[in-house]
């Protein structure tokens, strides 16, 4: 188990006090003027050699990312940095514990980004029904700019100015380019990329986006050193993790562990086991509603990274782990999942916007039982029509939790069928049109 | 998607108040010359704040003069985001989240309860107290079920529990938000499992929120 020296977020459950003076006891802003001085080769190379994987589902390696930016400006164009805090990908909960309970670290996190992009301007984008954690934020960050850390000419000497933005109420908010729509003050529709956000990002400007916690552990892996950070977890998959357990736990929580922790020992230590005792795991979908769903057998043991997630054809996304018990009816439980993605299709791209909600549609049939079996072939056609084949990735999202249920629960849905064939009841079917 | 339309019964008129309008000269001033459409989605927040928790077409049109946006942009914009409400709503308007992670811990219970009490989604209560609306997730799934009401999130709630909060709600009394059990917000309810060591001397924090359940309209 991770030692508590070694945990980033001292303050994830809000003990302590989460303002400037509590965040520097617990060591924020220490020689943050001194890693700035050192050099953005060093601090991206330093980030890079820690082998930081955004935090925001795609895995995408840190440094590398902010290393394409563009060094200086040569046409007059300023670069921005913009901090992705829409957190809607169902199941996870952690970006909220660091602007609620530990801010400090995300705001300095944005001053060292933003210098080692050439940024001096940078915003963050908080989905809108966490207005405590908005305000929290704001009030952090009203506390940096009075001590002088923030702002022109400030004591961290890197002239920046940061600013907070909200949503109100849309997912695919999260998926970066609509991000930037919305912040541009338009319906949050994902642009077709290239060009990519570091080229041409907000305002046309050259633009990196990252996670919440990708940005707020950067301060912290520059103070300790890249080792160790990497230190923790296995090759290619660095560092420690905010893992965000829901469903059916004794005791569901959010916790900081190593990465690479094995499922088993994860909920054990920290989450009370498996509600019933582990004989009573029926399986776990391990990185929020869009990665497959995993069974029970090949989750127990596995460790919780992303390389050896991505070999059970799943993935570690955002560390979102829903566990679910024997109780649980897996149909409807991926069938609601396939409501939340028809509801939150932006609508621009025909597969996504029909594919979503005709997969929902036949889903809900199939959990009652009211479907045929070639249908689930059908079904799984469509997904595969739909993934890859959309602007952004919302579209692979939704196929994928679909095709996770066939390829491990076919024998269930089957049995359903089988069930509502001999004893059928007459409510009506579903509508096609919704 | 979800197909929104405006509200059929509108009041004529809306424009924001002296404070209100000096709020918005700030949000304008947080991006660049002539970007001032960034500030669109705050603006409407604000809006319907003001106008009692649902936003009329006056007010999409009050801040697209504002804001100088055709009229058609700024009502894009409140039609695609789910959070303006365009129709009124209780006086409590409690959003219950129905996504898998809290379904598996039990928010159809929860909205038996918010349709025994109130009614089928969307309307209004006669006393005008409630309205109630199935969501997806609210990023608190950890805490699961949950519902905010307003501007506060109420956590780890069973049935029995809304319908506590509803009477306190109803009766005016102050009630706590954030979980509803013992619990220190996302830490496992047994007691901590990490960071149990004195990180800094400073003293616990109440929970957010000013425990009115009334937000801040
Ligand atoms: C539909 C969709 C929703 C997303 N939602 C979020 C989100 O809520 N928060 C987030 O950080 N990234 C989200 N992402 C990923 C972002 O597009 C982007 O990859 C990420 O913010 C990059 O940050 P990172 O490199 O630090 O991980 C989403 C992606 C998609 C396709
Ligand atoms: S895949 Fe879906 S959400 Fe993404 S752009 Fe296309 S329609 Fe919109
Ligand atoms: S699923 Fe309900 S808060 Fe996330």
């Amino acid at each position: 188990m991770l030692a508590d020296k070694d945990r980033i977020f001292q303050n994830l459950y809000g003990v302590h006090d989460w303002g400037l003076k509590g965040a520097m006891q617990r060591g924020a802003w220490d020689g943050t003027k001194a890693i700035i001085t050192k050099g953005r080769d060093w601090i991206i190379n330093e980030m890079k050699a820690s082998g930081l994987r955004g935090r925001g589902g795609a895995g995408f390696p840190t440094g590398l990312k902010w290393s394409f930016m563009p060094k200086e400006s040569t046409d007059g164009r300023p670069s921005y940095l913009v901090v992705n805090a829409d957190e809607s990908e169902p199941g996870t909960c952690k970006d909220r514990e660091i602007m609620r309970h530990d801010p400090h670290l995300l705001i300095e996190g944005c001053l060292i980004a933003g210098f080692a992009m050439n940024a001096h301007t940078g915003y963050i984008y908080v989905r809108g029904e966490y207005i405590h954690e908005r305000e929290r934020l704001e009030a952090a960050i009203e506390q940096a700019y009075e001590a002088g850390l923030l702002g022109k000419k400030n004591k961290c000497g890197w002239d920046f100015d940061l600013y907070v933005h909200h949503g109100a109420g849309a997912y695919i908010c999260g998926e970066e380019t609509a991000l930037l729509e919305s912040l541009e003050g338009k319906k949050g529709m994902p642009r077709l990329k290239p060009p990519f956000p570091a080229n041409v990002g907000l305002y046309g400007c050259p633009t990196t986006v990252n996670n919440v916690e990708s940005i707020a552990v950067a301060p912290d892996i520059l103070r300790r050193g890249a080792a160790w950070f990497s230190s923790f977890g296995r090759p290619n998959n660095a560092g420690t993790k905010l893992f965000c357990v829901s469903g059916h736990v004794n005791q569901p929580c959010n916790v900081e562990e190593a990465m690479s922790i094995p499922f088993r020992e994860l909920i054990d230590k920290h989450c009370g086991g498996i509600r019933g005792g582990w004989d009573n795991l029926l399986a776990c979908i391990p990185g929020g509603s869009s990665v497959p769903i995993v069974p029970a057998a090949q989750i127990i043991d596995c460790p919780m990274d992303f390389d050896a997630l991505k070999e059970l054809r799943s993935g570690l996304g955002t560390a979102a782990v829903i566990v679910m018990d024997k109780s649980t009816d897996v149909v409807r439980a991926i069938a609601r999942i396939s409501y939340f993605y028809k509801h939150e299709s932006c609508g621009q791209c025909t597969p996504c916007r029909e594919g979503t909600g005709w997969m929902w549609r036949v889903l809900t049939r199939m959990a009652e039982g009211r479907a045929q079996k070639k249908e689930i072939d059908l079904l799984l056609d469509v997904a595969g029509q739909v993934e890859g084949h959309t602007i952004c990735a919302l579209g692979d999202a939704a196929a994928w939790p679909v095709q996770g249920l066939i390829r491990h629960f076919r024998h269930e849905i089957e049995k359903r069928i089988d069930d509502y064939a001999a004893n059928p009841h007459s409510e009506p079917a579903l509508v096609a049109a919704e | 998607m979800s197909v929104r339309r405006l509200a059929a019964e509108q009041p004529k008129s809306f424009s924001f108040t002296k404070k209100n309008e000096e709020w918005a000269k700030k949000q304008i001033a947080k991006y660049p010359e002539g970007r001032q459409a960034s500030a669109v989605i705050p603006l409407l927040w604000q809006a319907q704040k003001q106008a009692g928790g649902w936003l009329p077409e006056a007010a999409i049109r009050h801040v697209s003069d504002l804001l100088g946006m055709a009229h058609i942009r700024v009502l894009e914009v409140a039609t695609f985001y789910t959070m303006f409400n365009l129709e009124p709503v209780g006086e409590h308007f409690i959003q219950v989240c129905g996504t898998t992670p809290c379904a598996l811990r039990g928010a159809e219970d929860l909205m038996k309860v918010c349709k025994k009490r109130i009614g089928e989604q969307r309307q209004v209560s006669k006393d005008g107290k409630f309205s109630w609306l199935e969501v997806e997730c609210l990023g608190a799934c950890v805490n699961a079920p949950m519902v905010q009401i307003n501007d506060d999130y109420y956590e780890d709630l069973t049935p029995e529990l809304l319908e506590k909060l509803m009477n306190d709600l109803k009766a005016g009394k102050k009630v706590k938000v954030g979980p509803q059990i013992d619990r220190q917000y996302s830490a496992p309810s047994g007691g901590l499992t990490t960071l149990t060591g004195d990180a800094s001397s400073a003293a616990p924090k109440p929970p957010a929120g000013n425990g009115s359940g009334k937000g801040r309209r």
